[in-house]
């Protein structure tokens, strides 16, 4: 008997939805999903007596195309349907191919990421349309509430929906075009796995994983597999890698100076070296090429105190010019810490133009923390645990911050970049 | 040891309502297969049975009236069915406890086959 694949309808809903909606048009958009829901439902029922089909993917996509036929059959909407549909859904015809559904997918990627909607709008649409994510498992990504998901969503299809149709990739001057804003997308929704807000170590690993794989979609496609798509490939893999020793099973957050580096992924490592290698290709550096580099020079330290912190001040410095922001400032200001000592860390801290904004951030006040904790003034080091304390998000940062706060009674301890 | 049908009962909605996000999906479908499997290691699966589409028609009375599914008037359809052994009817009964499809707010009806001693 054929195993279930991990994460299969998770994945098939992805891949059936983006289909079906290329086919339906995208005003159809719930019809597609409804369709999928209907396709799901009949799995359930059959599987459990027949056991899992040789080919699940074939399964499923030959289900909802009889189901959506089905409903076309006998539903008006059948009117304002393509007058092609019919034909294109004839049970003889054959099945998608993997390439078509790649492509459909893409397609989707880039309606997603509409200039109409917010950063925030696009990545939930992703993860709900793309992803197979229900409104709950979006919220709970989010740390946002079932209503304030569903509005969201529920604007974000509209607007796709007024699109009239979904974003052609034939034409690779628009794809080029809207690929920024398809990299921006991505990099947030793995952020959000990697140091987001949720409490579930299970959640926030599938938020890292579902960004790689969209990122791998982009890379299999002639114009979607530039310079810039493979540096965030990179940046993807050597962070992921990182993250068995950042999040432990109990769901213990452990900043990188903490990190049992026998725990980091070698494979995953490996894949971001190759992926930057290939990422250096062009005359083009982005943000993404320069966090990969920062996280691939991390990668190859065996131990912390084997890092190249020079290296890593100057890749910072390269991002601050790039694209200036006041935790990148703080970052680059804990690595010349790192070379330099706490004294020269915390002068670089207190030199940060926009270091206001950084108030509501919890480790702009960790990182102030460890520096006094360093140089051995553990009364302060305190007072700045206990403040970001108060901002912590969850209960994997709240547990982190609290050790931190005992261990300003004990010893000294070595600081380093939130990774 | 002696023969038992198991009827799996559910409404539509229930069903559909039951099954959630795809990911829901996954987990009830590897407990449902878990389930099966058990029953079969353990040598209590005579027949696994069959799936039963949900709609259909009714033929009633001496006028032969064909009437479509699903039925109005029952609050819950037979999705399918498996033949089990067991040793009599408490140990059926004790096997259906662990059929998912109690979860989603269906039943499982367990009803012994009438033996056919010759």
């Amino acid at each position: 008997m054929t195993e279930l694949h991990e994460h299969l309808f998770r994945r098939e809903a992805g891949r059936l939805v983006a289909t079906l909606t290329r086919i339906f048009g995208v005003e159809h958009l719930a019809l597609a999903e409804d369709v999928v829901q209907d396709a799901f439902c009949r799995a359930l029922e059959v599987w459990p007596f027949r056991g899992v089909p040789d080919n699940p993917s074939a399964w499923l996509m030959a289900t909802a195309k009889h189901r959506a036929l089905d409903v076309l059959r006998r539903e008006r909407t059948a009117r304002t349907l393509a007058p092609e549909l019919a034909r294109v859904l004839e049970p003889d015809e054959p099945l998608f191919t993997e390439e078509s559904i790649r492509d459909d997918q893409l397609r989707m990627m880039l309606s997603c990421c509409h200039p109409r909607l917010s950063e925030a709008a696009q990545v939930a649409l992703m993860l709900h349309v793309l992803c197979g994510f229900s409104v709950d498992e979006v919220a709970g990504a989010f740390v946002s509430t079932h209503a304030g998901v569903e509005k969201r969503l529920t604007r974000a299809k509209h607007v796709l929906a007024e699109s009239r149709q979904l974003f052609e990739i034939a034409d690779g001057a628009d794809f080029a075009a809207r690929l920024p804003a398809v990299h921006r997308a991505l990099y947030l929704l793995f952020n959000e796995g990697y140091h987001g807000a949720s409490p579930e170590v299970a959640v926030r690993a599938e938020l890292c994983r579902e960004a790689l794989r969209l990122t791998g979609l982009l890379l299999e496609h002639r114009v979607g597999a530039t310079p810039a798509t493979y540096a965030l490939a990179a940046l993807m893999c050597l962070d992921a890698a990182r993250l068995p020793a950042r999040l432990d099973a109990a769901g213990h957050l452990n900043m990188l100076a903490g990190q049992d580096r026998a725990r980091w992924d070698p494979d995953l490592m490996a894949e971001g070296q190759r992926l930057l290698e290939r990422s250096a290709s062009g005359p083009e550096l982005t943000e993404y090429h320069l966090e990969a580099a920062i996280a691939a020079v991390h990668g190859s330290a065996p131990r912390l105190e084997d890092t190249n912190w020079a290296q890593i001040v100057s890749l910072y410095e390269a991002l601050l010019a790039l694209r200036p922001s006041p935790v990148v400032a703080l970052n680059r200001a804990i690595a010349i810490a790192q070379r330099d000592g706490p004294e020269r860390g915390l002068e670089e801290i207190a030199a940060i133009a926009d270091r206001d904004r950084l108030g509501r951030y919890p480790f702009y006040h960790a990182a102030l923390g460890e520096l006094e904790l360093r140089r051995g003034r553990g009364a302060p080091a305190r007072g700045h645990f206990a403040a970001a304390l108060a901002l912590a998000r969850n209960p994997m940062e709240r547990q982190f911050l609290e050790q931190r706060m005992e261990a300003c009674d004990v010893a000294p301890v070595a600081v380093e970049r939130m990774g | 040891m002696s023969e038992f049908v198991y009827l799996y009962r559910s409404t539509n909605e229930a069903s559909r309502a039951a099954m959630g996000s795809p990911e829901q999906l996954q987990k009830s479908m590897q407990t449902w297969m878990a389930w099966m499997k058990q029953l079969a290691d353990q040598g209590h699966i005579k027949n696994p049975g069959h799936p039963l589409e949900r709609t259909g028609k009714l033929v009633k009375g001496k006028q032969r009236t064909i009437t479509d599914g699903p039925y109005a008037e029952s609050k819950d359809v037979i999705g399918g069915y498996t033949l089990i052994e067991a040793k009599d009817l408490a140990e059926a009964v004790e096997l259906s406890k662990g059929c998912p499809i109690l979860e989603g707010g269906g039943l499982v009806e367990v009803r012994p086959v009438l033996p056919m001693s010759m």
